[in-house]
């Protein structure tokens, strides 16, 4: 993460202006494979000695379980539904990211405010609003968009759990034909994610490929930004298998938590790769 | 005249109260509301913090201490935002007079006391229609203090504002907490214009008053007769034994 950046007014209470983790985000639409991918890469960054952990939406302990209740009853207007998701949001922003980040994690975090703005737009929400609520999001150092198009898609959501209510956007459209529905959603929310890709420096990944094909390219990716949080002198060390661990996470945990000595975490600061982390300010 | 965010007038009205706990606003909306429905209008009401949508989670950040200034200014706004458009606007368009137990001026200036940023809480509540009139009881800390306190009541950890660490003995931080959000609302008068309501006069006088601001708003505000079966009753010589509680309230 090295500088802490935010898309609006900042988060009240951090008084930091450096964090030693990484924060990375996939995003993409439903079904695109994110989850799949998350899931891959945290195992491979656990395996190779980083401390990783992963979070994502709807996982807050504060409004997970309300906004799955109000879900289920289809009762929630869209102010609501974005209101109780910026909620989630930032209950997991001060409890779960930045104390990793604080930590020396790699944070991988599955959907990110991108997702919430898209949806918003969709729905006919002031853009301009949804983005000040938001505002205190951290800028991550990386955000991979999963890009998919509709015909690869579709193939893949019926193969596994089918079409959901909320994924058809049967909330807003007026047919009643889950089909069609999901069609013109989908179709709404991956052109939303379009443009953002340049408002917000998104990784474009080409997601119509392979499973191996995508985790090659994120890995690759990925690769580049985490070797920042070596220091120096394990730099210089042989590079071969560091901390060889099976991939349990506790116990990758704890073993990168020295991630983050203080002298190695000035130098990280000053690490080439920082121009990255300043690109969406 | 009640409106929209972008200036659409709507063809009800909408009164809010403002003011710091212990300033007696909600006594003075009661007593307004009881007048209203007692000259036939048709008043919905609706307070702070209680959208069924997100009651629950209230209850459990609260329960368990989860909120930060932050999470707990938004679950605020979604409580806000989920009434507007289940109850608040639907009222409204239909001609109704609603009546608001604290508004956004709570959140403006309550957050605000939190650590929020001033200028992100008004961001963030601008989906807000804007209120017909919106009266603030003002009162002197001490006297609401004192009105509070009396009785020596348990106060609630976040009603006390103990998340912020201000002191360790609840009614001191209440104290503490109580006069930064009087020196908020002191601030969001001018800006918004409240209608200030000097609440340490009588309850009598108050209500007086807030009557005749009222007066001349509800011109054309929509009527509805509270027992439309009276007529029966007295041409047909009937008891409406039958009628649910007097009330006539259709069985479910």
């Amino acid at each position: 993460m090295t500088r802490i950046l935010f898309y609006g007014h900042p988060l009240p209470g951090m008084t930091e202006t450096h964090l030693p983790g990484k924060l990375i985000v996939v995003e993409g639409t439903d079904g695109v494979g994110r989850s799949t991918q998350i899931a891959l890469l945290r195992e491979w960054l656990e395996a190779n000695g980083y401390a990783a952990t992963e979070t994502g939406l709807t996982r807050s302990e504060l409004a997970a379980a309300g906004i799955k209740k109000a879900k289920r009853g289809h009762t929630m207007g869209d102010l609501t539904m974005n209101l109780f998701y910026a909620t989630d949001f930032v209950d997991r922003l001060e409890k779960q990211i930045v104390p990793a980040l604080r930590a020396g994690f790699v944070v991988l975090t599955d959907r990110y405010i991108y997702s919430l703005i898209a949806r918003a737009q969709v729905r006919g929400v002031d853009p301009r609003w949804i983005r000040d609520v938001l505002g205190f999001a951290l800028v991550p150092d990386v955000v991979f968009y999963l890009k998919i198009d509709i015909q690869h898609l579709l193939p893949r959501v019926i193969n596994s759990q089918g079409f959901d209510y909320w994924e058809s956007g049967m909330d807003y459209l007026r047919s009643d034909d889950i089909y069609e529905n999901y069609v013109r959603y989908q179709g709404q929310l991956i052109s939303q994610f379009d443009t953002m890709a340049e408002e917000y420096h998104f990784h474009v990944v080409d997601a119509n490929r392979s499973v191996p094909a995508v985790f090659s390219e994120l890995r690759g990716s990925i690769q580049m930004i985490v070797e920042e949080l070596q220091s120096p002198a394990d730099a210089a060390m042989p590079a071969a298998p560091r901390r060889k661990r099976a991939p349990r996470a506790k116990g990758a945990r704890a073993a990168a938590a020295p991630a983050a000595p203080q002298p190695a975490a000035e130098e990280t600061a000053q690490a080439p790769a920082e121009a990255k982390t300043g690109q969406a300010a | 005249m009640a409106t929209l965010p972008d200036s659409t007038p709507l063809p009800g009205k909408l009164f809010i109260v403002e003011g710091i706990d212990g300033s007696g606003k909600s006594t003075q909306l009661d007593l307004l509301h009881k007048w209203l429905v007692s000259r036939g209008y048709l008043v919905a009401f609706t307070e702070w913090n209680s959208s069924p949508v997100v009651r629950q989670t209230t209850k459990r950040g609260k329960a368990k201490k989860l909120f930060s200034p932050t999470s707990f200014s938004l679950l605020h706004a979604a409580d806000l935002a989920d009434r507007i458009e289940q109850n608040i606007l639907p009222a409204l368009r239909a001609g109704a007079i609603v009546l608001a137990d604290r508004y956004v001026y709570t959140a403006f200036a309550r957050d605000v006391a939190r650590g929020v940023d001033r200028e992100w809480v008004r961001e963030i509540y601008r989906f807000a229609i804007k209120p017909t009139l919106a009266f603030y009881f003002r009162v002197p800390l001490d006297e609401s203090l004192q009105r509070i306190l009396v009785g020596r009541p348990e106060l609630k950890y976040y009603e006390a504002g103990q998340d912020l660490g201000l002191s360790e003995d609840p009614y001191e931080s209440f104290r503490l907490f109580q006069s930064r959000i009087l020196e908020e609302y002191e601030l969001i008068v001018g800006e918004a214009g409240l209608t200030v309501i000097d609440a340490t006069q009588s309850l009598v006088r108050q209500q007086a008053r807030v009557r005749r601001l009222v007066q001349p708003y509800l011109k054309g505000a929509l009527k509805v007769d509270q027992r439309p079966w009276r007529q029966v009753l007295a041409k047909e010589g009937l008891h409406g034994r039958y009628l649910a509680n007097g009330a006539g309230k259709d069985q479910e």
